[in-house]
């Protein structure tokens, strides 16, 4: 089993972890950012990226910069705003081409990091401001990634069954940030922003591929100084039980969105996570989950319909595209399938099947640089150091009584469903 | 079983045709947890009139019928498919394309199994008309999503603009009138046809051990009956050279509207290296006008006209090609008419130069490592590949090979205003 070695170094106000791998073409670095979600600086924290990958003081254009991108072989760099539990994190990602593949034998990987170097540390500022050109460009830009999300009606209803159940947490807030905030922000403030950022954030380095550990140690160690700090919690809040609410909301749609959100009061790191984790499995996370089958292969209702976890916020979301009319029947179905699972109607094979399913799914997402990063980035959110191995073992020793347990603690919160102007009822 | 050795990607991939013709591939990758496998028949949407095996006439099929075939192989009598490869610890999964139908799986243990699985699920059709009427409602919701999708809409209405016959411009998945129409002895009469093992392409890249997998495939398929068949006729119509629609506009429930610039490819024999060339120059051309270094990307991103969203793209393949270029804007009008002029401008060539060249030739070869991460990438597209005669892994020397007249030459072929089409998706009048 291809378990990796995560070396992880105390740097100068972040951590810098390594992991030396030799099954790719590329070496892949990630910088990860890390701060409570708030109102306050949601908007702010969304547009920071897309200005620093912008322009730096070196390469004072977009074009200049990706220029030199493409020069680098095609050093691929994008940036990246998400959520996990009630954190916003930021990241940037640059992958080079590892030059043992190339007949030419430039020092990418060194290029790479002093890149990255430039992005966050030397943009392009004029009297401790950033570049407004390039502030308001991006601030437009972020304006139309915040629209965007109304036109992808999987998405849109995804993030308004989230704004209902979670109204008055910070979870509430998209990751992309609030529209009516983007106006204010001025050049002046984003980058007081980013001071700020730089100085409190928790941060890390991510570094992945053929790579000599001690040769990265040493260049981040130049490239990368920030003052020592002692990282923000977010204080997330357990939301209370409550009766369920539903919500309806009319659109002009051709298939109606169904989806649900439960709490699990259960986080990554929990004993019970790992009976959490084949709960999911076995109700509807994969394709023989007793959700697609029967919502699905025997109902013929719809074309998708899952569950997922988000593991830090204690969340399970179910989703699915089905008819109007079908809205009843889909939920009723979807509520036998948890009451099944509550009173422990299902067999050992399918608790088999759900473990075998996930390893596997463990052990391939690792065989992609950016999916390792993310797997091990769970360990610095949670604050809780869960080597793979025993993230396996507890998984697989997870018994029928854990998962019925692990039932009987999920509760339903919020239904949502987006359906057409003439639904009927 | 030949063997054939990339010494610059440090990569070997072995090959043989079995005797019932089914070509196999294989490349082990050093280090990886996961086995990907694809099975692939060269039949896709466009297959929808041709010579049914067995018969002297030739017949037309509904519309999504390939892709309706694709969702039916997973069910059989003992239930389905992907319960058996979940016991396994696999994940399967199958799409269906213009060209193309792939079933697939990835696992990290198990893999001998699953293989087996594979191939025998895929050889083994069970249709009837009980699971066939069910699978209406399934692939109704399929269609539906798809519908409600502004970008789904957009690409395949760019693509129907250009097209006056030839089937690439009907849905892939057809549409609940066209599909009520299928019946179990259709989808017999397709499988027959199209999935005879000289048809099809097996591709397995991973944690494997290459001869003891071929040992594997061979014996499976030895144990079945095969007989040697007639070379498939397939009709796809006279088509015409221009693009048969000049502009479609689609209102829809969006805030932002969507513009596509479409350049339909002239009619090309083109197969093989030739191809190929053909191929990664065009792609190339795109990458000088309208990478993120390039100057049109500044000018339009600069004017607010494009956004993250602006992507462009072109394939080929025998029959048909297009070349796409586009994105969210506020303004569709205006993005039109700026891409149009832009192409339009570059036809003549003297946009390209041996500055921009190289800088496109380095992006691309970074590209194709960052690819060959990939076990999904290598197998689709090497099947891509082989099924149009050319080869994955002559990407690279063929880029080092690429000259400014190579560039310049496809810029004067495949600009031609009279080929070019535009879509957009604008908010519906409430």
């Amino acid at each position: 089993m291809g378990v990796i070695s995560e070396a992880i170094k105390d740097m100068k106000g972040y951590k810098l972890h390594i992991v030396k791998s030799d099954k790719y073409k590329t070496n892949t670095m990630v910088w990860k950012m890390k701060a409570p979600l708030s109102k306050e600086s949601v908007t702010k924290r969304a547009l920071l990226p897309y200005v620093l990958q912008s322009s730096t003081a070196n390469y004072p254009s977009t074009a200049a910069l990706r220029s030199y991108l493409d020069d680098l072989y095609g050093a691929s760099m994008f940036v990246d705003v998400s959520k996990k539990g009630e954190y916003q994190i930021i990241s940037i990602s640059v992958e080079v081409a590892n030059e043992k593949f190339l007949s030419d034998q430039t020092p990418l990987l060194k290029k790479g990091l002093e890149l990255l170097a430039e992005i966050i540390k030397n943009p392009l500022i004029k009297n401790n401001a950033f570049d407004g050109e390039t502030v308001e460009k991006e601030k437009r830009t972020l304006k139309q990634r915040i629209h965007s999300v109304n036109d992808d009606k999987m998405r849109y209803s995804s993030f308004r069954l989230v704004q209902e159940m979670c109204s008055g947490e910070p979870y509430a807030l998209h990751a992309n940030g609030e529209l009516d905030q983007v106006d204010d922000i001025s050049e002046v403030s984003l980058f007081e922003y980013y001071q700020k950022a730089f100085a409190e954030d928790e941060l890390d380095l991510y570094v992945i591929g053929d790579v000599s550990p001690e040769e990265v140690e040493t260049t981040a160690a130049s490239l990368f100084e920030f003052a020592d700090r002692v990282p923000q919690d977010s204080n997330s809040l357990d939301g209370v039980r409550r009766e369920e609410k539903v919500v309806k909301e009319e659109q002009d749609v051709k298939q109606g969105k169904l989806n649900i959100g439960y709490r699990t009061h259960i986080k990554y790191g929990d004993p019970d996570y790992y009976a959490l984790q084949v709960f999911n499995g076995i109700f509807g996370g994969f394709s023989h989950s007793k959700l697609f089958h029967n919502v699905r292969e025997k109902a013929s209702l719809a074309y998708y319909v899952a569950s997922r976890l988000e593991s830090h916020k204690g969340l399970m979301m179910v989703m699915s595209g089905i008819e109007f009319k079908n809205f009843e029947l889909a939920v009723n179905i979807i509520k036998e399938q948890m009451d099944a699972m509550r009173s422990g109607d299902f067999t050992d094979e399918e608790i088999e099947q759900t473990k075998a399913v996930i390893e596997n799914q463990m052990l391939e997402t690792l065989d992609t640089a950016r999916g390792m990063v993310e797997i091990l980035y769970h360990n610095v959110v949670s604050k809780i150091n869960v080597p793979l191995d025993q993230w396996m073992k507890g998984m697989q020793e997870s018994t029928k009584d854990d998962i019925i347990a692990v039932a009987n603690k999920v509760n339903l919160d919020t239904i949502y469903f987006l359906t057409g102007m003439e639904a009927g009822e | 079983m030949e063997k054939i050795a990339f010494d610059q990607l440090q990569e070997e991939l072995y090959y043989e045709k079995l005797a019932n013709g089914l070509d196999v591939y294989i490349l082990p990758k050093k280090g990886f947890n996961k086995t990907y496998a694809t099975f692939t028949t060269k039949y896709g949407s466009i297959d929808n009139h041709f010579m049914p095996f067995g018969k002297q006439e030739f017949v037309k099929v509904p519309d999504g019928i390939a892709h309706f075939l694709e969702h039916k192989l997973f069910e059989k009598a003992d239930g389905d498919v992907f319960q058996q490869f979940s016991r396994q610890g696999a994940s399967a999964n199958a799409f269906t394309s213009f060209t193309r139908t792939a079933y697939l799986f990835s696992s990290t243990s198990n893999v001998e199994r699953n293989l087996e699985t594979l191939i025998d699920f895929v050889q083994d059709p069970y249709f009837t008309e009980k699971t066939v009427e069910k699978e209406k409602g399934i692939i109704g919701q399929e269609i539906t999503m798809y519908d409600d999708n502004p970008d789904w809409r957009l690409y395949f209405g760019v693509i129907e603009n250009m097209y006056q016959n030839h089937p690439v411009k009907i849905d892939i998945a057809g549409t609940i009138e066209s599909i009520s129409h299928i019946t179990k002895d259709m989808l017999y009469e397709c499988y027959e046809t199209f999935y005879h093992p000289s048809n099809m392409l097996l591709f397995v890249v991973g944690a494997i051990e290459p001869e003891a997998i071929m040992n594997q495939i061979k014996s499976n398929q030895e144990k079945k009956d095969y007989t040697a068949k007639p070379e498939i006729q397939r009709r796809f119509g006279q088509e015409i050279e221009e693009s048969a629609k000049k502009k479609q506009v689609l209102q829809m429930n969006v805030q932002t509207p969507k513009c596509l610039v479409g350049i339909k490819s002239p009619p090309s024999t083109l197969t093989g290296s030739e191809m190929l060339k053909q191929e990664l120059s065009v792609n190339i051309l795109l990458d000088i006008l309208f990478g993120k270094s390039s100057d049109h990307y500044t000018e339009l991103y600069n004017e607010g006209l494009i956004d993250d969203s602006f992507s462009y793209d072109y394939t080929q393949e025998q029959g048909f090609g297009f070349a796409i270029v586009g994105g969210d804007t506020p303004d569709p009008e205006k993005l039109g008419e700026k891409l149009t002029a832009m192409l339009l401008d570059a036809k003549q060539g003297s946009i390209i130069n041996e500055d921009n060249l190289e800088r496109a030739r380095k992006k691309k070869i970074g590209g194709f490592l960052r690819s060959i991460n990939s076990p999904e990438f290598i197998a689709n597209q090497f099947t891509r590949y082989a099924f149009n005669e050319m080869d994955l892994f002559d990407v690279v020397p063929m880029l080092e090979k690429i000259t400014v007249k190579d560039v310049q030459e496809s810029a004067g072929s495949i600009i031609d205003e009279k080929r070019f089409t535009i879509c957009q998706v604008v908010p519906k009048n409430k």
